[in-house]
């Protein structure tokens, strides 16, 4: 049994052309052949080819470079490696670096894991690598830097949260598998079901909104959520300059959400109208807001806008499972006297005038700087994501072959898993902590 | 005589296993104790065994100990927990005729070659230079040896209390032990007090037994030992009773008398074995709670009622005890009380429970900070198999590791973690648990103690066997392919689809499938019970053991690299000396040993190869 292959960027991002990509492991060949034109019957090692690199299975070009390998036990940790030196913008390595995390058994490596396995196989002499826990100390600084106590607050809460799901199950399960003469309730299976079914869920969606490639590709959603008449159609109008939408005074006139697709700082944005969320007998507005709480759940940014002069500060409980970064816009401030303007916490909402364009290059410039601190690719970032990425989806895989048919154990393990590869973003999961749960919920001692 | 190669304080479940252990390996063993009478005494509940500790019962059996079998001989009531759920997490519990079990102990103990026994109080600890050199008891007399395992149980300055009353001992009606502390705190070890507890014990004559319901053990009774063929005792019964509002109130009414309460004991107790008071206090919204009463013998009419342990005084307990259903006209032959006792921090030990700081000196068992007879006789077998080892100057060490036992998850826990309440052994404290069974505690370590010394020829032998026949028809289940068309004659529970499918497969699906598998592959037939089960479990977790074998192969490597003893960590570039002071605390002896305890960092551990590889 092998352990599993690994890769990661070796060249530290910046403003040079080229990147080193480097992967180790038994699946190296396996993937030269998937990604590369290189014919592995008669590759030499220590030869650098140039070659297309492909996405596996479906051939997409994603560059032409250069590549070597480095065939075991002659290369730097002693298995099998390849060095992929590819172009250096943030598109083609986050393009590769997702194309090589698709196949099987190939994961990004943990810090320092290249020179531990140089260190198994006795390749390195550390003497030789002077400052390399240094490196390696820097390298997990930069993660610590980025992990979760660092990470947003939205993003924190989420993936946190889904950790708690996942120790309540847990819990319950080792209660009752190692407290079998106890007085542990057999009745949560259903419970536990709901429970495991809803974050396998939650992080399938969010696995698949938050591609940043994807988001790079088609655009980063925006969407504008508020009462009817709060003047979204307004807002969206002055923010892209242009009347792309009707305007009414007319209550509920936006029924469908309308795609607007424009250019942000130079990021490509998708805004949303979204029809007034309000309680309506009209079947045909119904329906609005159904896709309004469907688009909702989908965007990266909510601007949840309400009219100041009515000072309907509706309660927005659409956004109460949004995860991603909300807005709160105080629009019509134009109509709202000096005095009730101080009133509005100029921390938490953002004072606008879609009518006579005040606070929109505000709000502008407030969304382009949230599109990139969250979904910028500095070297750093693109790690870090694909480290949550790659956590996640072991996660994922872990609770998608749970349930409660198979032997108890087996479903424990299951979410022992699970609960282990989430623990890697946010803090692993002890026995402790679950037996602390087992001894605070269930009444043990007989 | 006073000249031994290795002295064992203590006479219970521990140093039971430690001087059967080290008498194994060959050294000239003495067991010194304060009571030969009380050698293998169960001094709380009489029954051996359960979820995970029936784990620890099953390795120490492999190894050769002497729990298994005597549990074997003493069982009255033998039942396998979670028989309904898999192989991995059932485990063996018994309950055992309290005299029966003492008296095979002895005789055990007494037939084991290169051991004497000793009678005498131990209360000085001969220790020079950082090098256990013998003991002293309290008449004076000196024993010398080169080794010396302490086992002192609850007796390190033991204190019971009933209510608000204290009194010295180790056990109701034994003495406690108070010079050693003061030896090993000398030596520069840190002792902390712990705390656990016992119910009163009542007169089976005087409980309505006939308004009661009962609890019957299995009909197949499944033994401990992997030597025992058949359990010849016959099995009792046990009866459940419950506490209620009455009893209830009578607590409460009287919190402020317990001794826990009040603040008398510092120490900590076990959450898992809670007293009824602590019970009524976290779970106070329950108007009743179980109590199991298991009858302590066969010839004896005192009973143990398993779920109302209590340091409430004598007044209130038998006020509350004649609420509960059928104790109400009971007799109390004994009262609760609960026991506090000195403990050494288990970061002074290494993984072959030896004394960092003292050459020859081992400890097991409750001084450790555990609870249990099973974690107790575990730790023995480890520390008697080492502390021969060092006497016979063997240069070898017998360390078991978290992917080979619960043993070795006991021990790592302790010495990398630490305890803050008397640690107890749960399946889920395994990360293996898939491979750590109970039903191949031998595959997982006979071979192992054999080739260190303390498994017996006879063991061995039938394990060979056993082994070789499992070899021969894995390999035979997993090349043997079952024909498409007879997967349908017979209706097999087998998708046809992804290759050929394999006997192995089929048992993987479905361990009823034997009478099809004899029909259709008559070799197979002659395959014994024992191994059959093997290769269905084996077949049943195949897909899960795929992953836990490469984990357990990594967790290999990182063991496998040995930390200097003399390594000076604030020489290390990059450590911080909130780092520095953790590793120096718990001084690891491997790089895995190091990366598990808390706080260390992938960083900090490159570093310390990086140093290494340096100096």
């Amino acid at each position: 049994m092998s352990s599993s292959t690994i890769y990661a960027l070796s060249t530290v991002y910046g403003k040079s052309g080229v990147a080193v990509i480097r992967i180790s492991g038994e699946e190296v060949l396996n993937i030269i052949s998937q990604m590369t034109n290189i014919n592995i019957a008669t590759i030499k090692q220590r030869h650098a080819y140039f070659t297309d690199i492909k996405k596996k299975n479906t051939q997409e070009l994603l560059d032409k470079a250069l590549v070597i390998y480095f065939k075991a036990p002659s290369s730097f940790t002693g298995e099998d490696i390849a060095e992929i030196q590819c172009h250096g913008s943030k598109a083609v390595l986050s393009s590769i670096l997702n194309a090589l995390s698709e196949f099987d058994n190939v994961r990004l490596a943990e810090p320092g894991e290249f020179s531990k396995r140089s260190f198994y196989n006795q390749k390195m002499d550390l003497t030789e690598a002077e400052g390399l826990a240094d490196l390696i100390d820097a390298e997990t600084s930069m993660q610590q830097k980025y992990a979760l106590q660092q990470m947003e607050g939205n993003l924190r809460n989420l993936y946190t949260s889904w950790r708690e799901e996942l120790v309540k199950v847990l819990t319950y399960l080792e209660a009752f598998i190692d407290f079998p003469e106890e007085d542990i309730p057999e009745n949560l299976s259903e419970d536990i079901l709901n429970t495991v079914f809803k974050v396998r869920k939650d992080i399938a969606k969010h696995l698949q909104k938050n591609n940043v490639n994807e988001r790079l590709r088609n655009g980063f959603r925006i969407v504008i959520a508020g009462e009817t008449n709060a003047g979204k159609s307004s807002l969206i109008n002055a923010l892209v300059k242009r009347n792309a939408v009707i305007v009414s005074d007319i209550a509920g006139t936006t029924r469908d959400a309308i795609d607007i697709n424009l250019d942000m700082g130079g990021y490509p944005v998708i805004i949303t109208d979204t029809a007034g969320i309000r309680e309506t007998e009209n079947p045909i507005e119904r329906q609005g807001i159904e896709i309004a709480k469907e688009k909702i759940s989908e965007a990266d940014i909510v601007i949840a806008l309400y009219d100041a002069s009515t000072n309907k500060n509706s309660e927005f409980k659409a956004l109460k499972d949004f995860h991603g970064k909300v807005f709160y816009v105080a629009n019509k401030i134009d109509k709202v006297s000096q005095e009730n303007q101080n009133n509005i916490d100029a921390k938490k909402h953002i004072k606008i005038s879609a009518k006579y364009n005040q606070g929109i290059d505000f709000l502008t410039t407030a969304i382009i700087e949230t599109i990139k601190d969250n979904f910028s690719l500095s070297s750093n970032c693109l790690i870090t994501r694909i480290r949550y990425r790659d956590a996640l989806e072991e996660c994922l895989k872990n609770l998608e072959i749970f349930n409660l048919d198979k032997e108890i154990e087996l479903a424990a393990e299951d979410i022992r898993l699970a609960c282990r590869a989430i623990g890697k973003i946010t803090g692993s999961v002890e026995v402790n902590e679950i037996l602390n749960n087992i001894f605070g919920n269930f009444c043990i001692g007989k | 005589m006073n000249k031994y190669d290795v002295l064992v304080i203590g006479g219970g479940h521990a140093g039971c296993e430690a001087c059967a252990a080290a008498a194994r390996i060959g050294a000239k063993t003495a067991l010194i104790t304060h009571k030969i009478s009380t050698i293998g005494e169960m001094s709380c509940n009489p029954a051996i065994g359960g979820l995970g500790k029936g784990h620890l019962v099953r390795e120490i059996d492999a190894l050769d100990g002497v729990m298994g079998r005597v549990i074997d001989k003493a069982g009255i009531q033998f039942r396998l927990l979670n028989s309904s759920k898999g192989p991995a997490v059932r485990g063996p519990r018994a309950q055992a005729d309290r005299e029966l079990y003492k008296k095979f102990m002895q005789e055990a103990l007494r037939e084991q070659k290169n051991l004497d026994i000793i009678e005498g109080n131990v209360e000085h600890l001969i220790i020079e230079n950082g090098v256990i050199k013998g003991i002293k008891l309290d008449n004076e007399k000196c024993f010398y040896a080169k080794s010396v395992v302490l086992t002192t149980g609850t007796f390190l300055n033991g204190i019971m209390f009933t209510g608000h009353q204290a009194s010295v001992g180790g056990r109701v009606n034994d003495v406690s032990c108070k010079g050693i502390t003061a030896y090993l705190k000398s030596a520069g070890l840190k002792v902390g007090r712990l705390k656990t507890g016992t119910p009163a014990r009542l007169d089976g004559n005087t409980i309505n037994w006939k308004i009661l319901d009962t609890q019957e053990g299995d009909k197949y009774p499944t033994p401990f030992s992997f030597l025992t063929e058949h359990l010849d005792q016959p099995q009792i019964k046990c009866y459940i009773t419950a506490t209620n509002e009455k009893t209830h109130q009578i607590i409460r009414n009287n919190f402020s008398k317990c001794a826990l309460f009040s603040g008398l004991i510092t120490g900590i107790g076990p959450r898992y074995c809670p007293s009824i008071e602590d019970k009524l206090v976290k779970f106070a919204d329950r108007a009743s709670h179980q109590i199991f009463l298991e009858p302590e013998g066969y010839n004896t009419n005192i009973v143990y009622p398993n779920g109302i342990s209590t340091s409430l005084p004598t007044d209130v307990q038998e006020e509350f005890i004649h609420t509960i259903k059928g104790l109400e006209d009971v007799k109390i032959t004994r009262y609760a009380y609960a026991i506090e006792y000195d403990y050494v921090d288990p970061f002074e030990l290494n993984h072959c429970l030896k004394v960092k700081k003292v050459d020859g000196l081992y400890l097991a068992g409750q001084i450790n900070g555990t609870t249990g007879y099973e974690e107790a006789g575990a730790q023995g077998i480890v520390a008697g198999i080492n502390a021969a080892l060092y006497a016979l100057e063997r240069n070898e060490e017998f360390i078991i590791d978290r992917s080979e036992g619960y043993i070795g998850v006991m021990i790592d826990d302790l010495i990398t973690k630490g305890v803050d309440e008397p640690y107890r052994m749960f399946t889920s404290r395994s990360e293996y648990r898939l491979y750590l069974r109970a039903d191949n505690a031998d595959l997982r370590l006979t071979e192992k103690g054999y080739n260190i010394g303390c498994v017996g020829e006879n063991r061995y032998s039938v394990f060979k066997q056993k082994k070789a026949e499992l070899e021969r028809f894995m390999k035979y289940a997993k090349e043997q392919y079952i024909q498409s068309k007879d997967i349908d004659s017979y209706k097999l529970p087998i998708k046809k689809e992804g290759g050929k499918k394999t006997i192995f497969n089929l048992l993987g699906c479905d361990d009823d499938s034997r009478e099809t598998i004899n029909a259709l592959f008559p070799e197979f037939k002659s395959v014994s019970k024992d191994v059959y089960e093997q290769i269905c479990i084996e077949a049943k977790y195949a897909g899960y053991m795929k992953r836990q074998n490469s984990d357990i192969e990594l967790f290999k490597k990182d063991e496998g690299i040995k930390i200097k003893k003399d390594i000076d960590y604030t020489k290390i570039g990059g450590l911080s000396r909130e780092m520095v002071s953790k590793l120096d605390k718990v001084r690891p002896e491997t790089i895995g040993e190091a990366s598990r305890i808390s706080g260390v960092t992938p960083a900090a551990i490159m570093a310390i190869l990086g140093y290494m590889k340096n100096n």
